[in-house]
């Protein structure tokens, strides 16, 4: 393999990147009104959004980069195969981290509700102020567990024909016929961007545990 | 916008994706039995004397969590003919969904194991019991009850990502419904019919995994 052909590679790299990103972030959001929505205390927003959740975790990732990506096609939206990717992987990301952070928002003990309650504190403040800061710490390890799991799946993107690190790759295999060096160097990538995170979400775990007892 | 659904290529195309569903639920078992015969033996193997083993267990682990499964499919896929071994793509399907699943069993039921007490361990060899009896019965049976959720919910996703084995074109649903959208090119009509398909299996998968724990772990905790 030259460096013309892992030029190519850092080049699905760098989308790979993209995706990630634009996914974590715009999942985060979906995922923080998903989780207030589904922890507060109206049956019917809670339904709905425990439904949300239950049919993003209850079907595979490529299955809905595959309705979204001819979903949006058919409703006349024309639009970069990256941008409906990274929509698909939003709504995907946001009934995971929706379904993370309604946990640690249940996670906070009920007394500090309460007393903000009994100060008198409305709903914002009380949330931003005082639930959140902490159902964000108890969040973090599986926050980060999922961002790693989306790293991951933004490789599905090559299914649907985008190319990002994972396409180039096969590109790449298909032009040197070397695929088992060429994947090598793929999963190596991805390694690389991927266990610092685990090694981080690992630690954050240890020490929150540690700090519990 | 001017576009009529039209969902008769599924309804055409119908018993061939029921048939896939079955592919895929056999799929997703075979990879789970050999994830959970990995996931026992890496276990093993972790807390083995040897250094140099509990590195190779430890990496082994790291690699697959740290790298899409598609990569590794691609791999694995590639890699075994290399080795001398020729097989179908649904065999190793098969190979590349345990050793993927295989490694986060590893990790989730050495987290049991670790939830026993060294007093049992001790005291069932001090009634005589072998030291593979002692695993089985009094480690690995309680450690697996200990995790049975975490697993089951890890292999839900596992059967999930086996609509990824359509990359080296498996026999299961995915790779079905991509053969009639090509034929028909009704695309979002047969994918969204599949994604359907697929909420019915994975809720069929776990009231299936509810079962087994009613009738396996069915003893008294104290």
């Amino acid at each position: 393999m030259g460096r013309d052909e892992f030029i190519f590679l850092l080049i699905g790299l760098k989308w790979t990147v993209v995706l990630s990103v634009v996914g974590f972030i715009c999942g985060s959001i979906g995922g923080l009104i998903i989780a207030l929505l589904r922890t507060c205390g109206s049956p019917l927003l809670e339904r709905i959004t425990a439904g949300y959740i239950g049919v993003f975790q209850g079907t595979p990732l490529l299955m809905q980069l595959f309705v979204v990506y001819y979903g949006l096609a058919l409703v006349g939206l024309k639009l970069d195969a990256w941008v409906a990717v990274a929509i698909g992987l939003t709504l995907h990301a946001s009934a995971y981290l929706g379904e993370i952070w309604r946990g640690s928002i249940e996670a906070v003990p009920r007394g500090q509700t309460e007393a903000a309650k009994a100060l008198s504190i409305k709903y914002v403040s009380r949330m931003k102020d005082v639930i959140l800061p902490q159902a964000i710490r108890i969040s973090l390890p599986a926050t980060i567990g999922f961002l790693v799991q989306l790293i991951k799946g933004t490789s599905l993107a090559a299914i649907v024909g985008f190319t990002e690190l994972t396409r180039a790759g096969n590109i790449i295999s298909n032009q040197i016929f070397e695929p088992l060096t060429v994947f090598g160097i793929v999963g190596i990538l991805y390694f690389i961007m991927c266990c610092p995170l685990t090694i981080l979400g690992a630690r954050l775990e240890r020490r929150f545990a540690m700090s519990a007892r | 916008m001017n576009y009529t659904l039209d969902f008769t290529p599924v309804i055409d195309g119908l018993p061939s994706l029921l048939l896939a569903c079955l592919g895929t639920f056999l799929l997703a078992i075979s990879g789970m039995l050999l994830a959970v015969l990995i996931g026992i033996g890496g276990v093993m193997l972790r807390d083995s004397r040897f250094k140099p083993v509990r590195w190779l267990v430890i990496g082994f682990v790291e690699i697959i969590r740290n790298t899409p499964f598609l990569v590794q499919i691609f791999f694995i896929y590639f890699a075994l003919p290399l080795a001398g071994i020729r097989l179908d793509p649904t065999p190793t399907a098969i190979i590349a969904l345990g050793i993927n699943g295989g490694a986060y069993a590893i990790e989730i039921i050495r987290g049991g194991v670790q939830s026993i007490p060294a007093g049992q361990k001790e005291a069932g060899l001090a009634l005589g019991l072998h030291k593979a009896q002692v695993f089985r019965f009094i480690v690995l049976k309680p450690a697996l009850r200990a995790i049975y959720p975490s697993l089951t919910s890890q292999f839900v996703l596992l059967t999930l990502s086996t609509s990824i084995c359509s990359a080296i074109s498996a026999y299961e649903l995915t790779s079905v419904s991509q053969r009639i959208e090509s034929e028909s090119f009704r695309s979002f009509e047969v994918y969204f019919t599949v994604t359907v398909f697929y909420l019915v299996i994975s809720w069929v998968m776990m009231r299936l995994f509810g079962l087994f724990s009613s009738r396996y772990f069915n003893y008294p905790v104290k």
